[in-house]
């Protein structure tokens, strides 16, 4: 049984990150989301587990500190916000290619541009399209609760080995800066250089010894049949990922006629809506993806079939609507987004307003 | 009397021969290029140190961003510019390693300034090796940070105007400003006697990085055949002429302290 | 007084013809060949080995590390 705390998402996310036992910190202060590094200085964790905390001179130097302990098998964790995640994409596009493990926190904030600090879910597409250049994919979780944004680290760091692949946290300003209970797991220990040797010394550059080839950590190869060979290679990860690492949750869909699909605060929000919907005798479901990449399709699609209708609902102008409107196929139910944005966060009544006008009167 | 050739080629008469540290790749170097000879010693101290488990390399982009095909340690190709940042996250978590970055001007003084300036700054434990052609070798004889005043490159085709292209860059001299370098010397690999004195400071920067001193920083000024456009005997005349009036060798700080010229 | 001869033994194939070591050499012991290797390049050899003393200077200055030097005490 762990520790029970009240804390701020970011604080939750940082004290995880020690718990995990986690090897380094890398990282360049970015409202919404300073607190993570300011709690883990305060912490010093270097004391309680040797874990190493560097504030770097850039989201530059951050992202490809991140690459260099991670290409030395060792658990690296980096939190940023929007403008500051977008600084990171040459790093995670190399991290990908280069198939590193590693986890990645974005407290989205509203843009484009230098925005705003308020919460945005306008990061969608820069996540899970791409981002950085060239074909790779970023596991992606959506945390809804401060309870989540500690529980992904484990999760987090357990995908990102398994599949040598970075992971993405994609929170967002309020789910990072609100305070709620969390459960707490005990202290594990850091991985000894040992460990890391029997488990990653096939490819980390922890040093070459006389027994082995040497290691190389590069996303390069100039013949482009065999760079075609290696993305097929990454390209079979992602499909297997699709098969096996899909995670959500549904709420109130065993007799919903109309679905929002939704997650991390407006996730939130939904379950709001639903009983307002309800009350007023509308019924309501809603299903939450928590991997973004890879998306809930199926169980999406199975839902929708029994549908009169879908709002994605999102901090945006519309991103996620998209792979909703994939998933859902060409349905003749109406499949719509809505969503403030730009730093504004919409009610469970604007919400609601939403589903009555654009789902149910649009039908 | 006289000997035999073949008498003299024997195992037993052998004095010098290329590294284990070094692959057997070919080298993808222009003929004459200095970097092969900069990547020889580095490994050549590797070798005679006996840490070849203990070391890890960091290669750039830019011409050298094959070198872990040649040097046969463990090894990480870093983004343009980010090899100090990359060496320096390598470095925190295994500060027992001996960690080095093997750069070029366009990579350490241009793209990348503010990662070598802050890690110098930080005063990590690491090793940076800078070569310093003046050029950009890979992309075709483009204009360098370092690229001297009136040199002729493919940006600066009508050589570099100070006025409007700005001043060559002596990013050795200011990294050396900083309170985190603790030796930083310049070195050339043209002549044996240049080669050999380049070897002793790359080995002198291993050993005082084993001693958690700070960065220990080897610039080699170097020649680029190609992008210069002359052939290798040429080219390092004209460094000579040219290059080292305004990139002159030597020590700049030793122990921490700047030297007194 | 010990008399000192040297060989070297330069890797025709890998040999870039860049004749680095010709000028470093101090003896002038080596040239670059009229003929080819099988890359085309005019590459190093002992133009007059008698010469040679193994100092290892075109060893050492030569940029692929193609030359293996070799040298002997001769008793006189």
């Amino acid at each position: 049984m762990g520790e029970l705390k009240l804390m701020k998402g970011n604080e939750a996310i940082a004290e995880a990150a020690i718990r995990e036992g986690v090897d380094a910190y890398f990282g360049y202060p970015i409202t919404p989301q300073s607190e993570v590094i300011e709690y883990l200085m305060m912490e010093k964790p270097h004391e309680r587990t040797g874990m190493v905390v560097l504030q770097a001179e850039s989201e530059l130097a951050a992202i490809n500190m991140v690459y260099g302990a991670a290409s030395v098998g060792r658990k690296v964790f980096t939190s940023s916000s929007s403008p500051g995640i977008s600084l990171y994409q040459e790093g995670i596009s190399y991290i990908a290619g280069a198939e590193l493990p590693c986890v990645i926190a974005n407290v989205v904030r509203g843009g484009p541009g230098l925005g705003t600090i308020q919460p945005s879910q306008a990061d969608y597409f820069q996540t899970v399209k791409g981002g950085g250049h060239g074909d790779y994919r970023l596991f992606t979780l959506a945390p809804s609760s401060v309870q989540e944004m500690a529980d992904f680290i484990e999760l987090g760091f357990e995908i990102a080995f398994k599949y040598r692949n970075p992971v993405m946290i994609l929170s967002d300003g309020m789910i990072g800066q609100m305070m709620e209970k969390v459960e707490l797991k005990d202290q594990k220990p850091r991985w000894s250089a040992d460990e890391i040797k029997a488990m990653h010394g096939s490819w980390a550059t922890i040093g070459k010894p006389e027994s082995r080839e040497r290691n190389i950590i590069t996303s390069l190869d100039l013949d482009p049949h065999k760079q075609e060979k290696h993305n097929h290679h990454l390209q079979a990860k992602y499909r297997q990922m699709e098969k096996e690492e899909v995670r959500y949750e549904t709420f109130d869909t065993d007799d919903a006629e109309y679905l929002i699909v939704a997650y991390g605060s407006s996730a939130r929000i939904a379950q709001k809506t639903i009983m307002l919907a309800r009350e007023k005798g509308i019924k309501v479901g809603l299903l939450r993806p928590i991997t973004l990449y890879p998306f809930p399709e199926k169980p999406l699609a199975e839902l929708a079939s029994r549908m009169k209708g879908v709002l994605s609902v999102e901090m945006s102008a519309g991103q996620m609507v998209e792979d909703v409107r994939l998933a859902v196929g060409c349905s003749d139910i109406p499949v719509e987004h809505f969503g403030r944005y730009g730093g504004v966060i919409h009610s469970p009544d604007e919400v609601l307003e939403a589903l009555e006008q654009k789902i149910i009167g649009g039908k | 009397m006289d000997i035999a050739i073949k008498d003299i080629i024997k195992k037993e008469n052998l004095v010098y021969t290329k590294t284990k540290l070094m692959t057997d790749n070919v080298l993808s170097y222009c003929p004459g290029c200095g970097h092969g000879t900069a990547h020889r010693i580095t490994m050549e101290v590797v070798d005679e140190k006996g840490i070849q488990e203990q070391t890890i390399g960091i290669a750039p982009v830019g011409c050298s961003v094959l070198a872990y095909e040649f040097m046969n340690i463990d090894m990480v190709q870093a983004a343009h510019g980010r090899a100090p940042a990359v060496a320096t996250g390598i470095k925190r978590v295994m500060p027992e390693k001996y960690v080095f970055t093997y750069q070029g001007d366009g990579d350490l003084a241009a793209i990348g300034t503010s990662e070598t300036i802050h890690a110098c700054n930080r005063g990590e434990n690491i090793t940076i090796i800078f070569i310093n052609n003046g050029i950009y070798g890979m992309t075709g004889g483009q204009m360098a940070p370092t690229t001297l005043a009136g040199m002729k490159t493919s940006t600066s085709p009508f050589g570099r105007d100070l006025h409007s292209m700005g001043n060559p860059l002596k990013i050795t001299e200011l990294v050396a400003q900083l309170p985190g370098t603790y030796y930083v010397t310049r070195q050339a690999v043209h002549t044996p006697a240049a080669v050999r004195k380049a070897k002793r400071a790359v080995r002198k920067a291993f050993e005082l990085q084993a001693e958690n001193k700070g960065v220990t920083f080897v610039e080699i000024v170097s020649n680029c055949n190609s992008g210069w456009k002359m052939p290798p005997v040429q080219a390092n005349e004209w460094m000579e002429e040219n290059m080292f009036p305004f990139y002159p060798l030597g020590d700049i700080k030793v122990d921490g302290e700047l030297v007194k010229k | 007084m010990a008399k000192v001869r040297g060989a070297i033994v330069v890797d025709v194939e890998k040999c870039k013809g860049c004749g680095v070591c010709v000028p470093a050499c101090p003896s002038n012991v080596i040239e670059l060949n009229k003929e080819v290797n099988g890359k085309g390049y005019h590459y190093s050899f002992m133009a007059r080995p008698e010469a040679c003393t193994g100092c290892t200077n075109c060893a050492v200055v030569c940029p692929d590390g193609v030359i293996t030097v070799y040298r002997i005490k001769i008793p006189s």
